[in-house]
C-alpha cells in the first residue's frame, strides 16, 4: 500500500533495466527498504540491475518481460502481482529506434509502434485490471515531449508516445474513483543509455532528475508532470507554434 | 441484507482523511450477516469497520468486503449486581453510557472520543486516563464471541482460548469478526469528576509529578504545549480526578447524581481556527489555551463529557486540517527511558509542524494482547497535519522510540515501516501463529495488514 505519508511498499518496474526504472528504484529505497520487481528480458543486464538493488536494500525479484512477445505482459503482470500487492508499476520499456531507417523501413516502423505502443497498451490494460481488482495502486508511464508535438526529426518515435500518452492520459481518467491512478512523465532529453552518443538538446535532464519527479509526483497525486518542469510551457508554446513556422525550425 | 457480491463500492478512510481505498461496504445487522459475507468473500477478503475512529487504514480493505458493524448494536444482558453487561459489538460507548450511566454504571475505559464501537474498542485493546490502575478496555471483557474464517463463532476469554482471546484484543480485527462481548463496567455514585488542574511551567516538573502522585487518581491526563521551545518546552496542563461520590455533589445535584447527557458545553478557548492552520495560529492557540488554564485548581466538579470527551462537542474537527488529511503520531517508551520522551518532544518542537495540543499519559501495566499497545511508561499523542518532509520526520522519530524499546499505536499509524514496527511488537511472531491457526488462507485482511505485512 502507499501509505499515508505517499511511501511505498513495493514497486514494479516493466523494462525494468531502464535507466530511469532503476533510477526510480534507487530513489525509492532512498527513503526505505522495499520490494521491487524486475520485469525485462533476461539478459546479464537485468541480473546486474537485480544485484545493484538488492545492495541498495530492495527484495529484488525478476520476471520475465519482453515487448516483442504479446502474451507477455499478462504473464508478466500476472507473475508479478503474485508476490503480493503492486503499490506503483513503472512502465519504462520503449525504444528510440533509426530515425534515418524509420523514415524507409515499414517492417522497422512497425516494429517501433510495437514496442513503445502496442505493448504498452497491453502492459497498460493489464496493470489496470490488476490494481482495480486489488483497489488501490499507480501506474507511471513514462511517455516523452516527442509525443506533444511530433517533430519531423523523429516523427515515427514521436508518434508512437503520442498513442501511449493519449492512451495512459485517458487510462487515468478512466480509472477516477476506482483507488487506482495514472501518473503520466513527460521527459524532455534524459542523457541516458538510450542516448547514448546523441548531441545534447536543450533542457537535456538525467535519469536522477526524472526519477525525482517520479517520486514527488506520485506523492503529490499529479497526473502529468513534465521533467525539468520548464519543460511544460516549452511544449505548449511549440504545441501552438503554426505548422509552416514549427515545420521549419531546426530539429 | 444487501448481496454482499453486488453491494456497492464505497471510498473509505479512517478519522485522519489520507488514503483512500474502496471496498464494498456492507451493513452487518447480526451474526448470518456477518456469515454471509464471509460466505462471499472474494481473494480480497474482509474486515470489520466499527464507527471508524482510528486515524488510519485499519478498518480498510482495498478491492475487498467491509462489514459495517454499527447496525448491530442491541443490548442483550444486563447484571446490574455484578456491573455486566453483555452488547452486539456494533454498540458505541456513547449508547452504553446514554443507557448505563443513569444506573450507576460507567464504561470500564473511555478514549478521548465516545463514539466507537464495543468491536472497535476490543480490537485496538483501547486504553484510556485510567489506564495506569484499570488498563486497558479488553482487561474488561469476560468473554467475546468471535466469528472466525470458517463460519464457526468461538466464545473465547481471558479464560477460554487465551492465545485466540489476547491475539483478537489489539488484533485490528485480524483474528475475525467479534460479534458480542461481556463488559464488566465501572460502578459510579454520580456522573461528576472531582477534578485537580495542576499547570507545569516544563517537561520535567510535569514528569514528575505525574510520576510522584498519579497514583492518588483514577484518571490522569496531561495538555502539552509541542509548539513551546527552551525554557518552556512542554510546559503543560495537568487534569486528574475520580468519580464523585454522592455526598460530594451540590444538594441540587444530589436529587438526581446519575444525571447524563453526552452534549458537551464547548470550554475550549475560541474552538479551532478553520483553514487558519498553521504555525502561527497553532502557537496562538496554545498560548491562549495554557494561560487561560489555572495555576492549580481543587475538587472542581465536571461533567463525564467536558472531563473525558472534549472534542466530541466539535463535530467534524477532523475537517480543518485540510484536504491532505492528518496524521496522529502516538507512541510510548517505558519507565526509565524519560529522556527519549525529552529527545521526542525536542525534536518535534524543533521540527516546526503544527500540532494542537497534545496528550501525555502514564501507562501502567501492559497485559498479554499479543498486539496490545500499552506497555509501563510515557504515552504521547499529537496530530500533525500531512506536509512533505513529514515522512522522514516520523521515521527519524521511529528509531529514537525502538532505541528506547518502545512502540507506535497501530489504531493510529498510518506510515510506520514493516521492519521497525516488528522490532517494535516483539509479539507479532506469536501474532501470526495464532492467525494462521485460525484463519490458514488469510480471509480477514486489512488495508493495515496488507501494509505492514502483519
Ligand atoms: C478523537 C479521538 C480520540 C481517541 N482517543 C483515544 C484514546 O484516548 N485511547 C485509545 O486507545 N484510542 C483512542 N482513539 C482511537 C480509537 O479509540 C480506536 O481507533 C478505536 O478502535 C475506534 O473504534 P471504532 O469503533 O471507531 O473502530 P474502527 O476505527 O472502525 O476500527 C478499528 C479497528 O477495529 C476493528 N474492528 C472494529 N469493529 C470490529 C469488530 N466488531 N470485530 C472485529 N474487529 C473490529 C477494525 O477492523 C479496525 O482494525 C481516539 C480516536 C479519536 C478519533
Amino acid at each position: 500500500m502507499i501509505d499515508a505519508l505517499g511511501s511505498v511498499g513495493s514497486l514494479l518496474l516493466v523494462g525494468g533495466t531502464s535507466d530511469i526504472a532503476v533510477a526510480t528504484a534507487h530513489r525509492y529505497l532512498r527513503e526505505r527498504p522495499l520490494r521491487v520487481v524486475v520485469a525485462a528480458r533476461d539478459t546479464p543486464r537485468r541480473s546486474a540491475v537485480a544485484e545493484e538493488l538488492r545492495a541498495a536494500g530492495g527484495r529484488v525479484e525478476v520476471v520475465d518481460f519482453d515487448a516483442d512477445d504479446p502474451g507477455s505482459p499478462a504473464r508478466a503482470v500476472a507473475e508479478a502481482a503474485a508476490g503480493g500487492d503492486i503499490d506503483v508499476a513503472v512502465v519504462a520499456f520503449g525504444q528510440l529506434g533509426d530515425a534515418e531507417q524509420l523514415r524507409t523501413d515499414a517492417a522497422a516502423a512497425a516494429h517501433l509502434a510495437q514496442v513503445n505502443y502496442v505493448a504498452a497498451v497491453a502492459v497498460g490494460t493489464e496493470l489496470a485490471g490488476r490494481m482495480r481488482t486489488q483497489g488501490h495502486g499507480e501506474i507511471v508511464a513514462l511517455s516523452s515531449v516527442a509525443g506533444e508535438r511530433v517533430r519531423k526529426a523523429n516523427y515515427v518515435y514521436g508518434s508512437t508516445k503520442a498513442g501511449m500518452d493519449a492512451f495512459y492520459s485517458g487510462l487515468g481518467d478512466s480509472l477516477a474513483g476506482s483507488g487506482v491512478s495514472v501518473l503520466v512523465v513527460r521527459p524532455g532529453f534524459v542523457r541516458s543509455k538510450m542516448t547514448e552518443g546523441m548531441p545534447d538538446a536543450p533542457l537535456a535532464t538525467t535519469p536522477e532528475a526524472v526519477a525525482e519527479a517520479i517520486v514527488a509526483g506520485v506523492r503529490g497525486g499529479r497526473h502529468t508532470i513534465w521533467v525539468p518542469g520548464a519543460m511544460r510551457w516549452v511544449m505548449s508554446g511549440l504545441r501552438h507554434t503554426p505548422r509552416a513556422i514549427f515545420r521549419r525550425l531546426p530539429f | 441484507m444487501a448481496d454482499p457480491r453486488t453491494a456497492e463500492e464505497v471510498l473509505l478512510t479512517g478519522w485522519g482523511r489520507t488514503a483512500p481505498t474502496p471496498a464494498r461496504l456492507v451493513a452487518v445487522h447480526g451474526p448470518e450477516d456477518a456469515a454471509a459475507v464471509l460466505a462471499a468473500r472474494t481473494p480480497r477478503g474482509v474486515v470489520a469497520r466499527g464507527l471508524a475512529r482510528s486515524y488510519n487504514d485499519a478498518a480498510q480493505n482495498a478491492g475487498g468486503h467491509v462489514l459495517d458493524m454499527t447496525a448491530a448494536d442491541r443490548v442483550l444482558d444486563v447484571d446490574l449486581a455484578a456491573g455486566e453487561v453483555e452488547v452486539e459489538a456494533g454498540i458505541s460507548l456513547d449508547r452504553l453510557m446514554n443507557l448505563f450511566v443513569p444506573m450507576g454504571l460507567f464504561v470500564p475505559v473511555t478514549p478521548g472520543t465516545r463514539y466507537v464501537t464495543v468491536g472497535g474498542a476490543v480490537a485496538a485493546d483501547i486504553h484510556g486516563k485510567n489506564h495506569h490502575v484499570a488498563g486497558t478496555f479488553s482487561e474488561h471483557v469476560a468473554w467475546l464471541d468471535l466469528l472466525t474464517a470458517d463460519g464457526e463463532v468461538r466464545r473465547v476469554g481471558p479464560d477460554r482460548d487465551p492465545e485466540l482471546f489476547w491475539a483478537t484484543a489489539g488484533g485490528m480485527g485480524l483474528t475475525g469478526v467479534i460479534l458480542r462481548a461481556r463488559i464488566r463496567m465501572k460502578p459510579v455514585e454520580s456522573s461528576r469528576i472531582v477534578v485537580d488542574t495542576d499547570r507545569t511551567p516544563d517537561l520535567d516538573s510535569l514528569m514528575s509529578l505525574m510520576a510522584g502522585t498519579d497514583h492518588l487518581y483514577d484518571y490522569s491526563v496531561a495538555w502539552i504545549d509541542c509548539v513551546a521551545r527552551g525554557a518552556r518546552m512542554g510546559r503543560s496542563v495537568l487534569t486528574r480526578g475520580r468519580f464523585a461520590r454522592r455526598d460530594e455533589l451540590a444538594p441540587e445535584q444530589q436529587a438526581d447524581p446519575l444525571r447524563y447527557s453526552g452534549r458537551v458545553r464547548l470550554s475550549a478557548p475560541g474552538v479551532f481556527p478553520p483553514g487558519l492552520l498553521n504555525p502561527a495560529t497553532v502557537a496562538a492557540f496554545n498560548e491562549v489555551w495554557y494561560r487561560k488554564s489555572p495555576r492549580r485548581k481543587r475538587d472542581q466538579l465536571q461533567t463525564i463529557g467536558a472531563f473525558f470527551h472534549p472534542l466530541d462537542g466539535v463535530g467534524s474537527w477532523n475537517r480543518v486540517y485540510g484536504p491532505r488529511g492528518f496524521v496522529q503520531y502516538q507512541f510510548v517508551v517505558p519507565d526509565g527511558r524519560e529522556e527519549a520522551m525529552r529527545r521526542a518532544l525536542e525534536r518535534i518542537s524543533r521540527s516546526g509542524h503544527a500540532s494542537f495540543l497534545a496528550v501525555l499519559k502514564r501507562f501502567g501495566e501492559g497485559n498479554p494482547g499479543m498486539l496490545s499497545f500499552p506497555l509501563p511508561g510515557w504515552t504521547l499523542a499529537l496530530d500533525i497535519p500531512v506536509v512533505s518532509g513529514l515522512a522522514a520526520l516520523l521515521d527519524e522519530l521511529d528509531e529514537l522510540v525502538v532505541g528506547a524499546g518502545g512502540r507506535v499505536y497501530l489504531a493510529k499509524d498510518p506510515r510506520v515501516r514493516p521492519e521497525v514496527l516488528e522490532q517494535m511488537y516483539p509479539r507479532l511472531g506469536a501474532f501470526r501463529d495464532v492467525r494462521r491457526r485460525v484463519d490458514p488462507e488469510g480471509v480477514f485482511t486489512s488495508d493495515l495488514a496488507r501494509r505492514l505485512s502483519l
